[in-house]
C-alpha cells in the first residue's frame, strides 16, 4: 500500500457532489425537465448571434403575423412588434440579458446573504440582534413598492437593478442561513474545531457553510426564477433595462396596449419568462427531493 | 380449535426492502412462534433486522418494503390476507408497541390523561369518566408515585422514566395480547432502566400479555425474557432459553458478544475483553453461506461457505437451536488473546481541579427579566468539584445525565468558563480563559472526543484533511508531504486502512467515524484528552474493539484520559481511577478496585447495581433508587443525594453538607454515614467463580 497516494478520484461536478449523488439528476424526472428548460434557454443565449435570424434593434416590417415571409425566403417565424423588429430575434437576444442579470444578482445577493445570516446565528448576542432588526424592516416593505422607491432613487440601468435585488433578496437569503447556522453551530465538530482554536471565520465558512449547501442551493434555483420575474416586472413598470436593447419584460410592456389585436407580440416573451422561471423552480423541486433521499 | 394455535407464528418470513440498486433482503427466512404469555427477546446489533421484523409484524414496513417469503400468522391468522381496515383494528387492540424515545411518543402539547383516555374511548367507546379512571389506574400499577399530577402535566413536565411508563400504560390500555417493546430502555438512565426492566416483568405477569422486546442490551433481554434469539444480518443465528444461551453459548458471534463485554468484576488484566474483528455487512452486501463468515475465527472453507446453512437444534427438551455448522468444535476452538499490556506507571501531574464551580444564569427572555437582575436564578451544573489527573493515567467520571459531566469537560476545553475555581493545566489557571483566548500550547493541551459518532466529524471535508488540520494548527507539522505522512501514520494507529484518507465521513461507519475523532484528538499530543461518553453509541462488538484502540493510544502518546461514561462496566475495564458524580458535585473518588468494592457512597453503589451482568457465576443486588435527580437550578439542601437515598439516616443528611470522609488511600466519601458503617455493606456484584 503506497499510503500517501495523490488524490485518484476524479473530481466530480460541484452541484452534483454537492447532493453526495454520483448518480446525479436522472433519477429524478421533474429535475431532469427543469434541467432541461434551462439548459435551452442557456444554450440559446450563448449562441445568440448564430440563431438569431435578424439584428433584434433592426426595424423591417411593422404587424407582420407569426410565420410571414421576408425577402430573401427569411420568415418572422414569430412575427414582428410594432416598430417592425423581429420577435424571435428579440427573444433570443433578450435571454442575454435575463441570463446575466438575474444569476449575477442571486449569487451577490447571496455572498450578502451568507455573510450577514453567518454572522448572525454564529456570533449570535448584538450581531444577530442588529442584523435581524435590519433584515426586519426591509422585509416589512411589500416588495414592488421597495423595488419601485429604489430604482426610482438611484434610476434605471443593469447596476441600479442588481442593486435594488441585492438589496431586497438578501435579507431573506440572511433569515435561511441564520436558522441552518444556528443548527449546526451546535453539532460537534463545530465544537472540535473551536477546542483547536479555530478562528469565527474559518469555523463559518468551513465547519458550516458547506454543510448548510443543500437547502441554500435549492433555494437559490427558486430565488433565480423569483428574480427573472422581478427583472420582467421592473421592464413591464419602465423601470429596467433603458431601451432599445431587448428586454422580455420591456417587450410586454411595450407592446400591452395592442395585446388583443396582435396578441403574438404579447405572448411569444410571456412564454419566455415563464419557461424559464418554470425551469428553475422544477429543478429546485427536483433537487430537493433528490436531498430528502440522501 | 383442538389444539391452541400460538398468538403469533412466523414461518420462514422474508422481508425485502427495494432501493434504486435492487430488492434487498433485510430479513431472512425468519421462524418463531410466540405462545400467550411468553416474553421473547430478539437480540442483535444495528442492521441485523431486528426492528424490521416488528415492523414487519405490524405491517408497517412503509412504501418500500416487502414481505417475500413465508407467512405470518396471528391468532392462527393468515396476516398477509387481512384488510388495511382489519390490519389497524388488530393494531389498536391486539398488538401495542412501545418505542424507544417516550419523549417523541408522546404528543407535547397534550395533557397526559387526556392521551391516555383516548384510547379505551376509541376503541371500547367508553364514556370520558369512565376513561378517565381508567386512566388513573393503570399510572398507579406502573408504580407512578403521584398520578394526579402526572395526569395533568405535560410531556415536557415529566422525566424520561416516567414518560416511558405513560406510553407502556397507553400500549396495555388497549388490552392488547402482544406487546412489542423496541429498545425500551436504551433512551433512559441506568438506574431507571433497572425500574422499567422489573415493570415490564411485573406487568407480563399480571396482564398476561406476550411480550416481544428488541434490543441490542444483552443484560437487558437476560433480565426480562424467557426466551431469545440472537440476529446476526437478518438470520437468526441462535436460540434457546435465556439461561442456556447465556451459559452456553453455541454460535461463534454469541460468544464473541459476550467476549466483548467486560466483567465488572474484574478488571482488565484479570479477564481482557476481545473484539470481534471486521464490521457486519453492508446493506446489499452479498455473502454466501454463513453471514458471520468472514468474522469468524473458526470459519472454514468449504463448510461455512455452503448456501443456505441449517438451525440446528443442539438440545430437543430446550430447542436450543444454532445457525452454525461447526457448533461441536468452535467451542474448543477460542480466539487468540491479545497481548499482554504492560501495567503503565502514572507519570507527573498533568491537570489539577480545585473548587470548580459553573452556574449557567436563566434568563426567560422576557421584558421583565431584564429587571429583575437581584433575583437570578442558576443552573448550577458543577459544585465546588475538585480532583487531579497524572499523565498515562485513565480518570473515569461516572453519574447519570445532568450530573454536570459534560458542563465539566467544557470548561477544561475552554468551550464554557468556569464561575468559580481553578483548572490548573501545567500549572497554568486556564478556568476563566475561554479557547478564544488561550495560547495555541494551552489549547493543544486538551482535546476531546465527543460522544455522537455522526456529529463529529465535518461531512464536507476529507478525513485526511480533518486530521491533517490538527497537525497544521497546533505547528506539529507544515509541509504537505509530512502532513499526509502522518496522518497516514495516525490512521495505522486506530486501526484503519489508509484507503480511507480522502473518503467522506458518509462512507463510514459509527466504528470507523469514532477512530477518526481520537486520532484526530491525539493528533496534536495532547496532554489531556477528555472523551465524552466515546463508546455508547457503538455496537456492542465495535466498543470493544474502540476501547481497546483508546487505550493503545493512550499508552502511545502518554496522554491522560478523562473518560466520561455512565457505563460503569467500561469505566471498571478502562479507568484507573473513579469519580462518581451527582448533581454536580463528586460523590465519591478513588481508585477503581476501591470504587467498586465496599464501602460504597449509597449512590455508587446504585450506579453499580445498574450494570446490566449477563455474565454466567456473576450475580447481582438489586438497588431501586425512587424518583428522578432533582432540579438542578434548585438543588436540595443538605446532602444532593437525599432526595433519592435508600440509606438516608434521618434530618441530618437534609440539613447538613455532608464531610468527605477518607476510606483509604486516596479513596474518599461523601457521605454522613461513616466509613466503618459503610464498608459492612454486602457488595453489589458477587462472582462465584472467584
Amino acid at each position: 500500500m503506497s499510503g500517501i497516494s495523490p488524490q485518484i478520484l476524479p473530481r466530480r461536478s460541484l452541484l452534483v457532489r454537492a447532493f453526495g449523488l454520483s448518480v446525479g439528476l436522472r433519477h429524478s424526472p421533474v429535475a431532469m425537465v427543469g434541467a432541461s428548460l434551462v439548459v435551452f434557454w442557456v444554450v440559446v443565449a450563448l449562441l445568440a448571434p448564430l440563431i438569431a435570424p435578424f439584428d433584434p434593434n433592426a426595424t423591417h416590417l411593422p404587424f407582420a403575423k407569426p410565420g410571414s415571409d421576408f425577402a430573401d425566403g427569411a420568415v418572422f417565424w414569430l412575427g414582428t412588434d410594432h416598430l417592425g423588429r423581429d420577435i424571435l430575434s428579440r427573444i433570443i437576444w433578450g435571454s442575454r440579458t435575463v441570463l446575466f442579470y438575474a444569476p449575477l444578482a442571486t449569487f451577490l445577493a447571496y455572498i450578502v446573504g451568507i455573510m450577514a445570516g453567518l454572522v448572525a446565528g454564529y456570533k449570535k448576542r448584538w450581531w444577530d440582534e442588529v442584523l435581524s432588526r435590519i433584515s426586519d424592516v426591509v422585509l416589512s416593505f411589500p416588495i414592488l413598492v421597495l423595488y419601485i422607491i429604489i430604482i426610482a432613487t438611484i434610476g434605471a440601468s443593469g447596476v441600479n437593478i442588481v442593486i435594488a435585488i441585492i438589496f431586497a433578496s438578501a435579507p431573506g437569503i440572511m433569515r435561511i442561513v441564520r436558522g441552518l447556522t444556528l443548527d449546526l453551530r451546535n453539532r460537534d465538530y463545530v465544537a472540535a474545531a473551536r477546542t483547536r482554536g479555530e478562528s469565527s471565520l474559518y469555523i463559518m465558512l468551513v465547519e458550516i457553510l458547506p454543510n448548510a449547501r443543500g437547502p441554500l442551493i435549492v433555494d437559490a434555483c427558486l430565488r433565480v426564477g423569483y428574480v427573472i420575474i422581478t427583472i420582467g416586472v421592473l421592464g413591464f413598470l419602465g423601470l429596467g433595462l433603458p431601451p432599445p436593447d431587448p428586454d422580455w419584460g420591456g417587450m410586454i410592456n411595450e407592446t400591452r396596449a395592442m395585446a388583443l389585436v396582435f396578441p403574438h407580440m404579447t405572448i411569444f416573451p410571456c412564454i419566455a419568462i415563464s419557461s424559464l422561471v418554470l425551469g428553475f423552480n422544477l429543478l429546485a423541486d427536483g433537487l430537493r427531493e433528490l436531498s430528502m433521499q440522501r | 380449535m383442538n389444539t391452541p394455535a400460538p398468538l403469533l407464528e412466523l414461518k420462514d418470513i422474508s422481508l425485502s426492502y427495494l432501493s434504486r440498486s435492487g430488492l434487498h433482503e433485510a430479513v431472512s427466512r425468519v421462524s418463531f412462534s410466540i405462545e400467550p404469555g411468553e416474553r421473547i427477546g430478539l437480540v442483535g446489533e444495528t442492521g441485523c433486522g431486528k426492528t424490521t421484523i416488528a415492523l414487519g409484524i405490524l405491517g408497517y414496513l412503509g412504501d418500500n418494503g416487502y414481505l417475500t417469503g413465508g407467512e405470518l400468522r396471528f391468532k392462527g391468522q393468515d396476516m398477509s390476507a387481512l384488510s388495511p381496515g382489519e390490519l389497524r383494528q388488530l393494531r389498536g387492540n391486539d398488538i401495542a408497541m412501545v418505542y424507544q424515545d417516550p419523549t417523541a411518543v408522546l404528543n407535547p402539547s397534550m395533557r397526559i390523561w387526556k392521551q391516555l383516555a383516548e384510547v379505551p374511548m376509541s376503541h371500547e367507546g367508553i364514556s370520558l369518566g369512565e376513561a378517565k379512571k381508567r386512566a388513573k389506574t393503570i399510572l398507579e400499577e406502573m408504580h407512578i408515585l403521584d398520578p394526579e399530577r402526572v395526569m395533568e402535566a405535560y410531556p415536557h413536565q415529566l422525566s424520561g422514566g416516567q414518560c416511558q411508563r405513560v406510553v407502556i400504560a397507553m400500549a396495555l390500555l388497549g388490552n392488547p395480547s402482544l406487546l412489542i417493546l423496541d429498545e425500551p430502555t436504551t433512551a433512559l438512565d441506568s438506574t431507571t432502566q433497572a425500574n422499567i426492566i422489573q415493570l415490564m416483568t411485573e406487568i407480563g405477569l399480571r396482564y398476561n400479555t406476550a411480550m416481544l422486546f428488541i434490543s441490542h442490551d444483552l443484560g437487558m433481554i437476560a433480565n426480562t425474557c424467557e426466551r431469545l434469539m440472537v440476529m446476526y444480518a437478518g438470520e437468526v443465528v441462535e436460540q434457546g432459553q435465556v439461561a442456556d444461551v447465556f451459559a452456553n453459548p453455541r454460535h461463534p458471534y454469541t460468544q464473541g458478544l459476550l467476549r466483548c463485554i467486560p466483567l465488572p468484576t474484574a478488571d482488565k488484566d484479570v479477564r481482557p475483553v476481545l473484539p470481534i474483528p471486521g464490521r457486519i455487512p453492508q446493506p446489499g452486501e452479498q455473502i454466501i453461506g454463513c453471514q458471520f463468515g468472514p468474522r469468524c475465527f473458526g470459519s472454514l472453507e468449504g463448510t461455512c461457505d455452503k448456501p443456505q446453512l441449517p438451525l440446528v437444534i443442539v438440545d430437543d427438551v430446550t430447542s436450543h437451536g444454532v445457525r452454525c455448522v461447526r457448533w461441536e468444535d468452535v467451542l474448543s476452538i477460542s480466539p487468540e488473546a491479545p497481548p499482554e499490556q504492560p501495567t503503565l506507571t502514572a507519570g507527573e501531574e498533568s491537570f489539577r481541579v480545585e473548587g470548580l464551580q459553573k452556574y449557567y444564569p436563566i434568563s426567560d427572555g422576557s421584558f421583565g427579566s431584564f429587571f429583575k437582575r437581584s433575583s437570578q436564578q442558576y443552573i448550577r451544573a458543577n459544585e465546588s468539584v475538585s480532583f487531579s489527573a497524572r499523565r498515562r493515567e485513565t480518570v473515569a467520571i461516572v453519574g447519570e445525565s445532568g450530573c454536570g459531566k459534560s458542563t465539566f469537560a467544557k470548561v477544561l476545553a475552554g468551550l464554557e468558563t468556569a464561575t468559580a475555581g481553578e483548572v490548573l493545566i501545567s500549572g497554568v489557571d486556564v478556568g476563566r480563559t475561554p479557547v478564544e483566548e488561550r495560547t495555541v500550547e494551552q489549547i493543544a493541551s486538551v482535546q476531546i472526543v465527543f460522544q455522537n459518532p455522526d456529529e463529529t466529524l465535518n461531512p464536507s471535508l476529507s478525513i485526511g484533511r480533518q486530521i491533517g488540520r490538527v497537525l497544521k494548527k497546533f505547528g506539529r507539522e507544515t509541509d504537505t508531504q509530512r502532513i499526509r505522512q502522518r496522518v497516514a501514520e495516525l490512521m495505522d494507529s486506530v486501526k484503519l486502512s489508509r484507503d480511507l484518507i480522502d473518503e467522506y465521513p458518509h462512507r463510514l461507519s459509527g466504528g470507523q467515524k469514532q477512530r477518526v475523532a481520537i486520532a484526530r484528538a491525539f493528533a496534536g499530543e495532547p496532554a489531556l484528552v477528555v472523551a465524552d461518553e466515546p463508546l455508547s453509541a457503538l455496537d456492542v462488538s465495535v466498543q470493544a474493539a474502540v476501547g481497546l484502540m483508546l487505550m493503545d493510544i493512550q499508552r502511545q502518546h502518554d496522554t491522560t484520559l478523562l473518560l466520561i461514561s455512565h457505563d460503569l462496566g467500561q469505566v471498571r475495564y478502562l479507568a484507573e481511577r473513579v469519580v462518581v458524580m451527582y448533581l454536580g458535585q463528586v460523590m465519591e473518588t478513588g481508585r477503581t478496585e476501591d470504587v467498586f468494592a465496599p464501602p460504597y457512597h449509597p449512590y455508587t453503589e446504585a450506579l453499580i447495581a445498574a450494570v446490566s451482568v449477563v455474565h454466567q457465576g456473576v450475580s447481582k443486588r438489586q438497588i431501586f433508587l425512587e424518583g428522578a435527580q432533582p432540579d438542578p437550578s434548585d438543588p436540595p439542601l443538605g446532602c444532593p443525594f437525599h432526595s433519592r437515598c435508600p440509606r438516608k439516616i434521618g434530618e441530618i443528611c437534609e440539613t447538613e453538607a455532608p464531610p468527605l470522609r477518607r476510606a483509604g488511600d486516596s479513596h474518599f466519601i461523601s457521605c454522613h454515614i461513616s466509613v466503618e458503617e459503610l464498608s459492612k455493606v454486602e457488595p453489589v456484584l458477587h462472582d462465584i467463580n472467584d
